[in-house]
């Protein structure tokens, strides 16, 4: 199921270079980022997962190695996964590999960016400047939307700024 | 008092007598005890396979303050899930999940009550899980308790719970919690319904909690 939507994912953004794209779509040669959101956060909550989808052009492999924002005191990359009904997370600190021609989606229930220690609360609407450090790529700058805590997917065709 | 060796016999026998008749009491009790609560688990209707009804007593302290427990709760149906804040992902689908099931049920939806327990309360407040659980849009009971109180309420869950390092290398770290991620579905009597799995199609979620509050 992964690779399908990975694969139908490459065509449409085939399909996408032509339109005005609604979400943020950002990129520093063949690596692009879009569909980038996280979640509104309590008052007191400490951490955000963080979703977007990362799409390699390129003929090489790439790897996303770290990520970065000035809104929280550290930035990992997790996985997480049901096993047997319980839930798992975990760091990966070896980074997530962007496979030449494919993308990789984070999202909920699997791969995620998770922000720790919020420096304050996200609120609806706003935007989480976040810098990813590629292995080739080097640094990409990607505007996190801050979407309903309810939200499961990037809001497509939903404008910010309300 | 200069007790002779006979007193002291003596003495022991009738401290004997004492003993045999308090034994004999007691276990008179027991056996009293015993055959009640049998007969309460037979009209209980328990899952064939517990001996302990499922999800026991337990007592936990809610956002605002006040004493949470399974006699609190009783006489409506709940649905309980239990989770964490610093969970970025299954926790707060969960509830966004339960929410919207919900509001598709409509009038319904108003039959139940759902319940969030922090099973992590070194690191959520009372008061910060109420903020948390404010957030989802509908009224939803969040609470936590003392390591005990949780030993104690997912023993009778049945809820699996792992603190474990985010990094290896620093087992004193910062942590996450692996823990069961199923909402338990529980009767106005307390009894276990059903369970909603986390990959759960939404019809039959909704037919699981029409059947729960029907
Ligand atoms: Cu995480």
């Amino acid at each position: 199921m992964k690779s399908n939507s990975a694969f139908a994912l490459a065509g449409l953004g085939l399909a996408m270079l032509a339109t005005p794209i609604l979400a943020q779509n950002v990129s520093a040669g063949p690596i692009s980022a879009s569909k980038a959101w996280t979640r509104q956060t309590a008052p007191n909550q400490s951490v955000g997962g963080g979703f977007l989808t990362i799409r390699n052009a390129g003929k090489t492999d790439d790897r996303l190695l770290t990520a970065s924002t000035p809104l929280a005191a550290e930035v990992q990359i997790h996985s997480m996964s049901m096993d047997k009904g319980i839930m798992k997370m975990r760091q990966i600190k070896e980074g997530i590999t962007i496979p030449a021609g494919k993308s990789v989606e984070l999202k909920p229930g699997g791969l995620h960016i998770m922000f720790i220690d919020l420096k304050k609360p996200f609120k609806l609407g706003d935007k989480i400047p976040v810098t990813l450090k590629f292995q080739r790529a080097g640094a990409v700058k990607v505007n996190f939307d801050v979407q309903s805590i309810s939200s499961t997917s990037a809001m497509e065709g939903h404008h910010g700024g309300h | 008092m200069a007790d002779t060796d006979q007193d002291i016999a003596s003495n022991i026998a009738a401290v004997r007598k004492l003993l045999w008749l308090v034994a004999g009491v007691a276990a008179l009790l027991g056996a009293i005890l015993f055959l009640g609560l049998e007969k309460n688990g037979v009209e209980k209707q328990a899952p064939a396979t517990a001996a302990l009804p499922f999800g026991g007593t337990f007592e936990l302290t809610r956002s605002d303050g006040s004493v949470l427990t399974d006699k609190s709760l009783a006489g409506r149906p709940y649905a309980i899930f239990f989770g964490f804040t610093r969970c970025p992902d299954v926790c707060p689908t969960t509830l966004a999940r339960l929410a919207l099931l919900r509001k598709k049920l409509g009038a319904d939806g108003d039959k139940f009550d759902i319940v969030f327990v922090s099973v992590d309360p070194e690191r959520d407040r009372p008061q910060d899980i109420g903020a948390y659980a404010e957030m989802f849009g509908t009224p939803i009971i969040a609470a936590t308790g003392t390591d005990a109180q949780l030993a104690q309420i997912r023993k009778g869950f049945g809820v699996y719970m792992k603190k474990v390092p985010l990094d290896p290398a620093q087992p004193d770290g910062d942590y996450t919690i692996d823990h069961t991620a199923g909402i338990f579905l529980m009767d106005a009597k307390g009894r276990l319904s059903s369970i909603i799995d986390h990959h759960e199609a939404e019809e039959t979620a909704l037919d699981k909690l029409r059947m729960l509050v029907g």
